[in-house]
């Protein structure tokens, strides 16, 4: 089997695999990565985004092949309880979730917003966040730690 | 701290306590500094479990770090039946701080023996208890020499709410920093030593059979380990979660299935509701104290439709069996209830039977978390032995969960020569809006219904009213009508499967009370707001709707293409208050832009939590009217994707404002339900002001606006 190379949260990747097979499911199967979060599996709720260069992108929508030398973030590459992300600690401030299973692929979508867009409006991130469904009603609370994270950011 | 002026004491157990009475079925102490809470109700995305350690941690003087809250099992844990947003703080936290009240006692004897002080001279602060002259002990200390696994009694007493230092306090969530550093935490990403993976295959048509299956593509699919089938009961166990994906589209080619049953015309749901057989229950009928002349009746028809619950994610559970003993891995919200159903469907005592609770995706009611737990306990008896994790697919997970159940509701007012309401009927067509596991003599499991040997569907029925009623919830006007009859219709055939979803029949209820109010109050050219409150005694009431209206500065100037509304309720009668002010703004299509609400939840433990859950219920509710509604032919469930049952977007999510009341000395109740009548009823209030168009049939879409002034023309 051909065997795809990629960059995944800083560290390169041998994988071989179908590269037909998503990404959703090379990450959460063979590399045992849980931050992707399997919603829909079919590219309509976000909750298994990951970032590729700058861009969030569902992973269940996303064939292997494509990722070839690609540079991938996956949730549990953005920080950690050590050393979080403006954004992680953020949303622990602003307590912006409920459930927090769709939090993992909101993280994403907003970092990658925050890596093209620093400073973005209230409308940005709700525009960033679109293709992103919660289900508990979390959204306003996410919109306001995004605008934290980016504040924190700024001050730096 | 200071030794606390108690409350007078209860003059029973709590309801919760009553019946698991050990105290050590509740908390452990160890001699490391630890407390173990084992608390019966579980976490479904609510913050519940910290709202309990709060009122552990206040109650025994103890640093919340302290406390090891651990999942419900019913191996380890109390019976508290189902956790459901708004009972579980009441019942849970009741039980739990008188538990720990007594507990504190037990230690305060102990060490005041030991310490030759009185009771009444010895403080606790952070477990470690002192006294004059510099004596001290601790909880840790003396964990080893006190034994808990006695009865509660019914005179320990709590602390005053004035002298607690956690409740009433915003504190962060325990649960929120796994989530938020990606750290696993939900079912779906526990994965036990030596597991495999299983899916179930579930038919198109509704209630199809299974009646012929090849399995000769599944084997070919590597890491397959077995193929299961018993009756329409279908599924694979594979190595991998890919290899079980593969082996179940292998599976459904090789699947013949019967017709199935037909479903009811979807574009008529109140006249199916109408016509069906069903089981007429008087709610409340009030006669008039004195004769009233009525001078004309109007009457009004509304209607919400079926509603998915829609979590994030599908339904998930994992199963290993050992011999003839099985635990369960489950998001169920009752595990002893999910228990009681697997032992009936297995024949087996529920002593072979552990249910561990885990954390799944937010649960707004009876999804199919219980379902997926017994497909993972059929499956895994093919596993030899090794534990089998089942996740249901998105499709099966929005057309084969229950759902909420569409409702048809018709008002009659009786009006005197001054427009004044002398008369009130109110009638809810509805099937059962319960059909939970664990209660009744069969089992209400998805593949019990499907097996060769099936037990029968199971048609919902409706709770007791003193809990709060089924469909029938809230249908008791808060209002102070002279007289009213109010009935509740219960179908007795189920072609759509319904179970309990957030707020049961409330959301229909109010959104028809209060819209046909509002109705009513236009037509006298009263203000809404102050022809409510004159027409309500309870002053929490007129309270929440005050706060509402005075926050959105009611009423608000007339402006072009924006409308305002109001609703109100308090859920079940007996909890929690809610008024909430809605700004639209709409021509073809209608955007909500402002949710002004004030709650009263009696004692908000958690500020912050109870304002969560409220802006997590408004921002629901509003997806439910403007959005959703469960979409079938005559053959099956059609809207099994985010596509075909759209739900609100980061863009359309409105700004929510919120106020609590806090009211510390009364007992808390639940805020999860509190909101999603009184927005529902708000916005399509709003919606009437300005267009001038009632929306009776839910949700209110484009075309259900071109509907209403077609009608109305
Ligand atoms: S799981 Fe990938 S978008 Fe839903
Ligand atoms: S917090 Fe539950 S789905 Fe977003």
């Amino acid at each position: 089997m051909p065997s795809v190379r990629f960059r995944l949260n800083g560290a390169e990747m041998d994988v071989d695999a179908d590269p037909d097979r998503s990404l959703l499911d090379i990450l959460r199967g063979p590399l045992g990565m849980t931050g992707p979060h399997f919603g829909c599996g079919a590219g309509e709720c976000g909750a298994c985004n990951v970032i590729i260069g700058d861009r969030a992108v569902a992973a269940c929508d996303t064939p292997l092949w494509s990722v070839a030398d690609k540079d991938i973030t996956t949730p549990e590459g953005l920080g950690t309880a050590e050393r979080p992300h403006p954004l992680q600690r953020a949303f622990i401030a602003e307590q912006a979730l409920q459930c927090g299973y769709c939090v993992s692929g909101i993280l994403m979508s907003a970092a990658a917003l925050l890596m093209r867009n620093p400073a973005p409006s209230g409308q940005e991130v709700k525009q960033a966040l679109d293709a992103n469904l919660c289900r508990c009603g979390s959204h306003n609370r996410m919109v306001r730690a995004v605008l934290r994270a980016a504040d924190e950011m700024a001050a730096r | 701290m200071n030794p606390q002026t108690p409350s007078p004491p209860p003059a029973k157990l709590p309801l919760s306590l009553a019946a698991n009475p050990k105290l050590s079925s509740w908390l452990k102490f160890s001699a490391q500094g630890q407390v173990t809470v084992t608390p019966g109700k579980v976490e479904i995305g609510q913050g519940i479990v910290t709202a309990l350690a709060q009122i552990a941690a206040d109650e025994l003087d103890v640093d919340i770090s302290r406390l090891q809250m651990v999942r419900a099992s019913t191996a380890t844990s109390p019976n508290e039946g189902v956790t459901s947003g708004s009972l579980s703080v009441q019942q849970s936290g009741r039980a739990l701080r008188h538990v720990c009240a007594e507990v504190r006692q037990i230690f305060l004897g102990l060490a005041s023996e030991r310490l030759g002080v009185g009771i009444d001279a010895l403080a606790i602060e952070d477990g470690t208890i002192s006294g004059p002259g510099n004596v001290r002990t601790s909880y840790w200390e003396l964990a080893g020499d006190i034994r808990l696994d006695r009865d509660a009694t019914p005179d320990a007493t709590a602390k005053l709410a004035t002298r607690r230092a956690q409740a009433g306090n915003s504190i962060q969530r325990i649960d929120i920093p796994d989530k938020v550093f990606a750290r696993p935490r939900f079912i779906h990403d526990c994965a036990l030593p030596g597991m495999l993976h299983g899916r179930v295959l579930r038919p198109v048509n509704s209630r199809a059979k299974l009646t012929e299956l090849s399995e000769e593509r599944t084997r070919a699919i590597a890491g397959l380990v077995a193929v299961v089938r018993d009756g329409s009961f279908a599924g694979v166990v594979s190595e991998t979660e890919h290899g079980a994906e593969a082996a179940l589209a292998g599976l459904r080619k090789g699947a013949t299935w019967s017709d199935g049953e037909p479903l009811p015309d979807e574009s008529d749901l109140s006249a199916f509701l109408k016509t069906q057989p069903s089981e007429l229950t008087i709610i409340d009928d009030r006669t008039p104290s004195a004769a009233h002349a009525k001078t004309r009746t109007i009457r009004r028809q509304y209607s919400r439709p079926y509603i998915a619950h829609a979590s994030i994610a599908p339904s998930c559970a994992m199963a290993q069996w050992n011999g003839d003993r099985v635990h369960v891995w489950t998001h169920s919200q009752g595990v002893y209830l999910l228990r009681a159903d697997l032992a009936l469907v297995l024949r087996l005592a529920v002593e072979n039977i552990t249910v561990e609770h885990m954390e799944g995706a937010g649960c707004y009611g009876h999804n199919a978390a219980d379902d997926v737990a017994l497909d993972a306990v059929l499956l895994a008896k093919a596993a030899g032995g090794r534990p089998v994790r089942v996740m249901w697919s998105r499709e099966d997970e929005m057309s084969h969960a229950p759902f909420g159940a569409a409702m048809a509701i018709e008002i009659e007012a009786g009006l005197d020569a001054e427009g004044e309401v002398v008369d009130w009927r109110h009638s809810v067509w509805s099937n059962g809006h319960a059909a939970r596991p664990g209660r009744a003599a069969q089992p209400a499991l998805l593949a019990a219904f499907e097996l060769a040997n099936p037990f029968p569907r199971m048609i919902s029925s409706d709770p007791p009213q003193a809990n709060g009623g089924g469909a029938d919830r809230n249908s008791v006007p808060l209002y102070d009508f002279p007289s009213w009859r109010i009935e509740s219709h219960r179908l007795k055939t189920m072609p759509v499967r319904t179970s309990a979803l957030r707020t049961l029949g409330a959301q229909g209820n109010v959104f028809a009370i209060e819209s046909f109010l509002d109705e009513i109050a236009a037509e006298r050219h009263e203000d809404p707001v102050a022809f409510r409150l004159r027409h309500l005694r309870d002053e929490r009431a007129k309270d929440v709707i005050r706060a509402a209206a005075k926050r959105a500065k009611w009423r608000p100037d007339k402006q072009r293409g924006v409308g305002h509304g109001i609703g109100f309720a308090r859920y079940k009668n007996t909890g929690a208050y809610c008024a909430a002010v809605a700004e639209i703004e709409g021509e073809k299509d209608i955007r909500v832009r402002k949710l002004t609400l004030a709650v009263d939840v009696g004692e908000a433990i958690n500020p912050d939590g109870v304002i969560n859950q409220i802006e997590g219920g408004a921002i629901q509710a509003t997806s439910w009217v403007l959005k959703e509604r469960v979409r079938f032919d005559r053959q099956r469930i059609t809207s099994t994707n985010w596509t075909d049952y759209p739900i609100l977007r980061f863009s359309e999510v409105p700004e929510v404002e919120v106020e609590v009341i806090q009211r510390a000395e009364l007992d808390p109740v639940g805020a999860g339900e509190a909101a999603h009548g009184p927005v529902t009823a708000a916005i399509a209030n709003a919606v009437f002001d300005c267009l001038g168009v009632r929306v009776r049939d839910l949700p209110i879409t484009r075309d259900s606006l071109i509907a209403a002034m077609e009608l109305g023309s």
